[in-house]
């Protein structure tokens, strides 16, 4: 099993979620991460899937997806040609004696604190999903009271766009 | 009094109910009938329907067998076929035809109506998801709720069936839409960005397939059904020609090519003939053509055709390298590719010769010779299948269209009976939907009235639709059907033989001779057919066969359903058996061509560049 990221614009329209998605559990394939939101154009919306497939049978479920009437364009973005982010919110203990360390934490990791209550703190962080997980294991002795994490929102490198005809579709 | 409609049925209309603006966009897209039943949620679309002068409906008694007549329709005019039903239970009725429309894209379109708006997702009474139920079984499905999307939704949908792979396009609309005031503009284009089926070869891939060609030494052109949706047949033909390739055609491929030409070696595949079977394991090089690498024609797949290299041309990018590595991708319509790539072999021939292929085409022959298709007469005196079969096609003759059910009958239908025209041999292929054959055989015979249709049928798959002939005596669609009476569920029966120890478990049907447990056959086929208002005949013996045939040919006023009652341990040879490789073929039982000495015997060596003899 590999990792990989397919980045879809899709048609804006009710059902296109489940049309993509009954594609993958046809296979009995678990999706890692999906994301989904508007793009620069209203009518378009942008999905990131995140699946752990080997690269043969993915290639066919490409071709499949791409034969749906709803879907316009489909890439695999490659780690290291792509920007990823994840955006994770997560409800640190922090008492009076424990919250100085947390917050050094949160500085470091470039995060920010959206929440604060007697006995925790809510972080905010966005990062790679490594950096995420570093953040996550210095925060763990202080006690995860709660969290939340988004799918990867993925762009490629470089002046191009996924919507330019020279992007090579999967 | 019904309102007197304009000449044009696409001109706009102000203000109309949603169900008129339906039956103005179906008439406007050109449709000429409509199988279906209608029901509390489709009801308002019936009232319109009844007026309009341009769309025929046919009153089915079942929606399956709606949906099989819009199939029927389809492969044998080449138009879009229509079916229509209410929601819920109507709607899931469907969806057998509309999966089996969907494994051998076949262009249907299925309108089926929705509970009213404000009740879908309520569980409303006759409530079902049947955009999301059948998503995975159609090109495409859309729920409409808003009565200004009717005209729109269904030109997308008639588009979407018919080009590129065609297939099944669902419409659901609500109940609501139906009953609303909306107004009617047909749209001029047809707008789907996502939707760009490329039709039109990529010409460095023909000609490279042409090189290919050229210099192959054991070539085969493997014709798949997307030979003949694409109305590609005078093209293979031109190509077969040309090359002299030897060529087999699959189940969905019967009459692409004449059964008569000298390159056609029969159907592949796990009831395949021995020639075709043999011609593709020792080929170097498949051509293939709107066909699909489908598991029934493979058998074990690493060992299938193993020393050929691969051009695969088809009109979906999806089914290229799906299940065998391709060295040659052509996506386009079958119709371009092959006029396309005749002309790319005629040039390639006239400029750098071509391989001698007589040596391969002697050995095809051979095979063909060697191991016709053939079959025991049962020595009891009592019927071959394959005899009233093979009778069948030699009386109606290759003008008329012959439709199956699924099975043994439907094997011997597509060996026996020789066909030279395409779209006259319909079937289920992908799906195998018993019952398939009396509704499409009723659907083929509307779209064709003048054109003799026979319903080739097993006594298990007669009975799963068999209500439809009340349609089809009602509404004046003569068909012919054929009962393939061996009594049981014959192909499950053959593999309980072969492989489960006869162990007869639950395929004995008690419908014919060998009736089990009941004293006399249940049913009696011929009282069953005259309820019905047919004409029912029955045949035991081998010497009524084909007077009894020629007395069904004769009558053409109503339907005619005989009762061959046909000797019930018939089995379908040759066969290759599940999961096994092809080249373990068996042409009888226990018996195999000893093919590996003959294929060695001709010395032909795919590698060798000094094998390849320049003819000018």
């Amino acid at each position: 099993m590999s990792r990989h990221t397919l980045s879809v614009l899709v048609e804006n329209r009710p059902g296109v979620l489940m049309r993509i998605t009954s594609l993958f559990a046809r296979r009995n394939f678990n999706i890692h991460s999906l994301t989904v939101g508007p793009t620069e154009r209203g009518e378009i919306s942008r999905m990131t899937i995140v699946v752990d497939v080997e690269t043969q049978p993915l290639e066919q479920v490409t071709k499949q997806l791409n034969k749906l009437i709803n879907v316009l364009k489909i890439v695999e973005l490659e780690d290291d040609a792509s920007v990823q982010r994840e955006l994770m919110l997560v409800k640190v203990r922090a008492d009076a004696a424990a919250r100085g360390e947390v917050l050094d934490t949160v500085q470091l990791f470039r995060a920010h604190v959206v929440d604060v209550a007697p006995d925790a703190v809510t972080v905010e962080a966005t990062g790679s999903p490594d950096k995420l997980a570093a953040l996550l294991r210095v925060l763990e002795p202080f006690g995860i009271r709660e969290l939340v994490q988004s799918g990867s929102v993925a762009l490629s490198r470089g002046g191009r766009a996924i919507s330019d005809r020279a992007l090579r579709s999967a | 009094m019904p309102e007197q409609l304009p000449l044009d049925p696409q001109l706009p209309v102000a203000e109309l109910t949603g169900a008129q603006s339906l039956i103005r966009s179906l008439e406007a897209v050109g449709v000429e009938v409509v199988f279906g039943l209608p029901g509390g949620a489709i009801l308002p679309a019936y009232d319109p329907l009844m007026d309009s002068p341009h769309v025929r409906h046919v009153l089915v008694r079942h929606e399956q067998g709606a949906g099989h007549a819009a199939e029927g329709y389809a492969v044998a005019t080449g138009k879009v076929g229509v079916c229509m039903a209410t929601s819920g239970p109507g709607a899931t009725n469907l969806v057998t035809p509309i999966a089996d429309a969907n494994m051998d894209s076949v262009p249907m379109v299925a309108i089926t109506g929705q509970v009213g708006a404000k009740a879908i997702g309520t569980d409303a009474f006759q409530e079902a998801d049947i955009a999301g139920i059948t998503t995975p079984i159609t090109k495409h499905n859309y729920l409409v709720t808003d009565p200004a999307d009717i005209p729109r939704t269904i030109a997308e949908a008639f588009h979407l069936a018919a080009t590129g792979r065609p297939g099944p396009v669902l419409v659901d609309i609500a109940k609501s839409a139906l009953q609303a005031t909306t107004s009617f503009e047909w749209p001029t284009s047809v707008d789907l960005p996502g939707y760009r089926p490329v039709t039109r070869p990529h010409g460095k891939q023909v000609k490279e397939a042409a090189r290919l060609i050229a210099a192959a030494h054991r070539p085969v052109l493997y014709v798949g059904g997307g030979v003949i949706k694409a109305d590609a047949s005078p093209e293979l033909v031109a190509l077969a020609d040309l090359t002299g390739i030897p060529a087999v055609t699959t189940l969905m491929a019967r009459g692409a090519i004449p059964d008569s030409h000298p390159s056609n070696l029969g159907m592949p595949g796990m009831h395949g003939t021995v020639a075709a079977v043999a011609a593709l394991q020792k080929s170097d090089l498949l051509i293939t053509l709107g066909a699909r690498f489908d598991d029934r024609v493979t058998g074990d797949l690493p060992s299938f055709a193993p020393h050929a290299k691969v051009i695969h041309a088809d009109i979906d990018p999806a089914e290229i390298g799906k299940n065998r590595s391709v060295d040659v991708p052509i996506v386009g319509d079958a119709k371009l590719v092959l006029a396309e790539l005749t002309a790319a072999v005629a040039a390639e021939f006239e400029a750098n010769g071509r391989a001698d292929l007589t040596a391969w085409t002697d050995l095809t022959s051979s095979w063909r010779d060697t191991y016709p298709l053939g079959y025991t007469e049962p020595d009891d005196g009592t019927l071959a299948p394959q005899h009233v079969i093979a009778r069948i096609g030699a009386i109606a003759g290759p003008e008329a269209v012959y439709v199956s059910g699924v099975g043994q009958h439907q094997m011997w239908s597509a060996q026996f009976v020789k066909y030279e025209n395409p779209r006259t041999w319909l079937n289920s292929g992908g799906l195998g939907t018993m019952g398939y054959a009396v509704p499409a055989a009723m659907g083929a015979k509307v779209g064709k009235p003048d054109t003799v249709v026979w319903a080739i049928d097993g006594d298990g798959c007669f009975q799963m639709t068999n209500q439809e002939l009340a349609t089809c005596t009602l509404n004046g669609i003569p068909v012919k059907v054929a009962i393939i009476n061996n009594s049981s569920l014959g192909m499950v029966r053959q593999w309980q033989t072969l492989f489960y120890s006869e162990r007869y478990s639950n395929t004995d049907l008690n419908s014919g001779d060998h009736h089990g447990a009941h004293a006399t056959p249940i049913p009696d086929f011929v009282k069953l057919a005259e309820a019905y208002g047919c004409v029912g005949l029955r045949c035991e013996r081998p010497e009524d066969v084909d007077a009894t045939i020629e007395k069904a040919m004769a009558i053409n006023d109503v339907p005619v359903v005989v009762d061959f009652r046909v000797h019930r341990d018939a089995m379908v040879w040759p066969m290759v058996e599940a999961g096994v490789s092809n080249d373990a073929i068996q042409y009888a039982r226990g018996l195999s061509p000893e093919w590996d000495r003959e294929a060695d015997s001709d010395g032909v060596s795919t590698d060798d560049p000094s094998h390849v003899q320049v003819i000018s």
